[in-house]
């Protein structure tokens, strides 16, 4: 039973560094990424691809799966993304459909349709015992990495310069223009960021996901439950969201395996009509 | 009143609901495939079932802008309710064709009232777990549904008593040819029709649309409705001439390739689904003979380069592009049935 | 008689915010009635609560009468209530003919009508080229809307709404941004109205206001502030108190 809490915890704060680039790339720029994923499994590929061709160890490949994706993302932002910003969501939808079409096309193609392995470090297997409580190492150290993450990106939003450029061109683009700041710069960086979470996702949760040409499709589902039942007005939102969603589905497909998936997308449909701007904003 | 101005506008109107030169052309071209083309039925069948069911998709998001990422929903209830119902009740197939269209008719009306608020992102959302329910239900119920090894032994009894099913796909064809071409022609009344303008009206401006008196929830409701029951029908189409009914009737990557196949052919003109599936099929068909499996690279590239050239645009072009082989100036960006 | 259009204690809150407050307004049959009031005074909510986009929180709105406080706004139309939009609430992808038939033919009632061609009955052409000569709209009947000139968008705005057959019309801002070369056209099509449409101008330039109006209803702070003739209203020192004064400056 807390086996299945822990691990719940663990899967959902990886739902939320691979999603949170997604709620902040919504929020700010209104613009509907369903190619996050790709960078998420950029991440993957690169932390395997370091790991098991140049035999990097685990945890040296991680900043890896950060800055390649981010100079990725970055790339697409400046020559693709940007031009898109002022289109209908539809358009969106479809230009980012095709580029996962592409991405899943193109890693088939050199890297092969088969799963990734991520072999980890002998001091991060297996379980101990914790009063009673099995608790996996890995899983463990994911929590802690994760948490960590997260109370750094609070503190960049809350304390840096940055932040508060970003949280003014959320609040209103117009009005952080005219204060001077340059909204299409912050977008770059805020763009290339999530994407470099992202992949550091990937990389995390290769272990706990899987990792294959067929990412970016399987996740995409879980990424939109976490930005549209967390909201995008806030990172607390899309946090419980994955941590709700997270324990959610582990338990869900423990006990009741033939209606786990179900009750989820019931309930973001149900969020969804009731509650547009998300679970955890208050109506306005 | 100038007689000339009510000459001009009875005839623009009149222009409107006229038989192209080229939807003459479209049709016969269909219908000539039956003899002409006789080794392809069993591709042409699928193109012309995915066509329909792309053409469903077209009246709600061309024509009434309604966005949906889970139209497989209606597609695949309609499949499986024609499998199913062939197995357990009847196999003649113009039955199971008219309870498939009603069950999805119905799931469309319930369903309906979820995308009546909310904006794009919020109706692709919904839309696409409306689709993801009904995935799951079919996959847990086994019993009915044969879950993940599919629905097996659906056999269909020959239509009107006559006209039995062949392994080349010849009856399947002509089958699915006739019911969508009638589909297609009470759709082409539809939006041509009064109902069919006030649609236009909803898409481009809700708030002006119900400040000319248009009850604009009950127009939506209706016209998701429609579609529902013409994706149903398609769907049914696929179960009835495949005579076998997979999860992948209903999975997020059939609702995605509709859009796709909808949106490279145009949307707003009725023949854009047709189009598309057939631009889309026969890609598929010739890209995978030279790079079989990485052929949804090429897809996702024109998906892009689409939509980054603007989809307007790009309509506007082969209008343009068209009118000019007809040897006459290009006019005002107009298209074949009613107006984008 | 009955007036065409009237508020009984109209209220409107949003929150701790008082937007409109106990308005009891009358617009007479046949009226030229002008309301006007500085900016942020509740104009936009008032007419919102009229045509049924807001609910009010109090009150009641008659119509020739009867009470549609509750009733939809498509059902407020089809019962004469009709407005135009300070900023051009149009359908881009269409031209004039559609947009003044599709009016037309919800107006007739053909709106859900699914089977017949759109304009195959020749009163519903007659009408719309009608309406297209009242408003000068002939000649660019067959243009997409989004390719009009400004003030062809302007005329086919108040075209649109006179082809619901308004009892009472509300006329918001119509000359709003309108070029100095145009404005004559319009102004002249607006005046032109006929007397059995009673029609409330919300207006905030005065010349179209006393040219136009015979009684004026001057709105603050989302309250009634008076109400008087044009003369009554002009002279009125706490109207240019309030009002007029910041309105010269402009």
């Amino acid at each position: 039973m807390l086996t299945i809490l822990f691990d719940g915890i663990a899967y959902g704060m990886v739902l939320f560094v691979l999603a949170c680039g997604l709620s902040i790339t919504l929020g700010l720029m209104n613009f509907v990424n369903l190619a996050h994923g790709v960078f998420a499994m950029a991440g993957g590929y690169a932390s395997a691809i370091l790991m098991n061709r140049a035999g990097v160890p685990f945890l040296a490949t991680l900043p890896f799966a950060f800055l390649i994706p981010a100079a990725f993302g970055l790339v697409l932002e400046r020559t693709l993304y940007q031009r898109l910003y002022n289109r209908p969501h539809l358009d969106q939808v479809l230009f980012t459909i095709g580029l996962i079409f592409m991405s899943i096309a193109a890693v088939d193609y050199i890297m092969g349709s088969q799963p990734q392995l991520i072999t980890l470090p002998e001091w991060l297997r297996g379980r101990v015992d914790v009063f009673g409580v099995q608790i996996g190492l890995y899983r463990s150290f994911i929590i802690v990495v994760c948490s960590v993450l997260v109370v750094a990106l609070q503190m960049i939003l809350t304390k840096t310069r940055f932040g508060a450029q970003l949280r003014a061109a959320v609040d209103d683009q117009r009005v952080a223009r005219g204060l001077g700041i340059n909204t299409s710069l912050v977008f770059a960086a805020t763009f290339a960021f999530g994407s470099g979470l992202a992949g550091l996702g990937g990389a995390l949760g290769a272990e706990i996901l899987g990792l294959d040409p067929t990412f970016p499709f399987k996740f995409l589902i879980y990424f939109m439950i976490v930005v549209t039942v967390g909201g995008t007005s806030s990172l607390t939102g899309p946090f419980f969201a994955s941590l709700l969603l997270g324990v959610a589905d582990v338990a869900g497909k423990y006990y009741v395996p033939s209606l786990g998936a179900f009750v989820i997308y019931t309930v973001m449909i149900v969020v969804l009509v009731f509650r547009p701007h998300g679970l955890f904003v208050r109506a306005r | 009143m100038n007689p000339e101005h009510r000459r001009i506008a009875a005839k623009y109107l009149a222009d409107k609901w006229r038989w192209k030169p080229l939807e003459y052309v479209f049709w016969l071209a269909a219908l000539a495939a039956v003899w002409l083309l006789p080794s392809h039925h069993l591709i042409l069948n699928e193109i012309m079932i995915t066509g329909l069911f792309a053409m469903s998709l077209d009246l709600i998001l061309g024509y009434a802008g309604i966005a949906s990422l889970g139209h497989a929903a209606f597609f695949g209830l309609g499949a499986y309710t024609a499998g199913i119902f062939a197995i357990r009740v009847t196999g003649d197939p113009l039955l199971g064709l008219a309870l498939a269209g009603f069950a999805s008719a119905g799931l469309g009306f319930v369903t309906s009232f979820l995308v009546l608020r909310g904006v794009d992102l919020a109706r692709l959302m919904v839309t696409l777990g409306v689709a993801l329910v009904l995935g799951e239900i079919a996959n847990q119920l086994t019993w009915l549904t044969g879950g993940a090894d599919g629905l097996q032994g659906v056999t269909i009894a020959p239509i009107l008593g006559k006209f039995e099913f062949d392994i080349f796909g010849r009856t399947a064809y002509v089958y699915s040819l006739i019911v969508s071409f009638l589909l297609f022609l009470i759709a082409r009344r539809l939006v041509i029709s009064p109902f069919g303008l006030s649609l236009r009206t909803i898409r481009d401006n809700p708030l002006r649309a119900s400040a000319i008196g248009t009850p604009v929830d009950r127009r939506l409701i209706a016209i998701y409705t429609v579609a529902a029951a013409y994706a149903g029908i398609a769907g049914a189409l696929l179960a009835q001439t495949t005579q076998f009914v997979s999860l992948d009737v209903i999975a997020l990557h059939r609702s995605a390739d509709v859009l796709l196949m909808l949106v490279i052919g145009g949307t707003g003109y009725l023949y854009g689904g047709f189009v598309g599936a057939l631009i889309f099929k026969g890609l598929q068909d010739v890209i995978s003979s030279w790079t079989p499996q990485y052929w949804t690279f090429w897809i996702g590239l024109i998906l892009v380069i689409l939509v980054l050239i603007g989809r307007d645009r790009m309509n506007l072009a082969v209008a343009t592009g068209l009118a000019r082989l007809r040897g006459k100036p290009a006019p005002r960006p107009r298209t074949i049935v009613g107006d984008r | 008689m009955t007036p065409a259009l009237e508020t009984i204690g109209l209220v409107k809150r949003f929150g701790g915010l008082v937007a409109t407050d106990n308005v009891s307004f009358r617009l007479e049959q046949g009226a030229r009635h002008a309301l006007i009031g500085p900016n942020g005074a509740g104009k936009t909510t008032f007419v919102n609560l009229l045509t049924g986009v807001l609910a009010p929180s109090d009150g009641q709105i008659l119509l020739q009468g009867e009470d549609v406080t509750q009733l939809r706004p498509d059902l407020r139309v089809k019962r004469g209530l009709v407005r135009t939009f300070q900023i051009n609430q149009l359908f881009a992808g269409m031209t004039p003919l559609e947009t003044i038939g599709v009016a037309v033919s919800e107006r007739m009632g053909h709106g859900g009508d699914w089977w017949r061609p759109a304009g195959g009955s020749p009163e519903v052409i007659d009408e719309i080229v009608d309406i297209a000569t009242r408003f000068h709209l002939t000649d660019v009947l067959e243009e997409r809307t989004s390719s009009l000139a400004y003030g062809k968008q302007r005329l086919l705005e108040i075209a649109v709404a006179f082809a619901c057959k308004p009892r009472v019309l509300l006329l918001d801002e119509p000359a709003a941004g309108v070029p100095e070369a145009d404005r004559h056209e319009l102004l002249s099509t607006v005046a032109a109205l006929p007397r059995d449409v009673s029609v409330l101008l919300i207006e905030h330039d005065m010349d179209l206001v006393f040219s136009f109006a015979e009684r004026i209803s001057v709105l603050v702070n989302g309250a009634l502030f008076t109400e008087g003739t044009v003369a009554e209203i002009s002279t009125d020192p706490r109207v240019r108190a309030v009002y007029l004064g910041e309105s010269v400056d402009e």
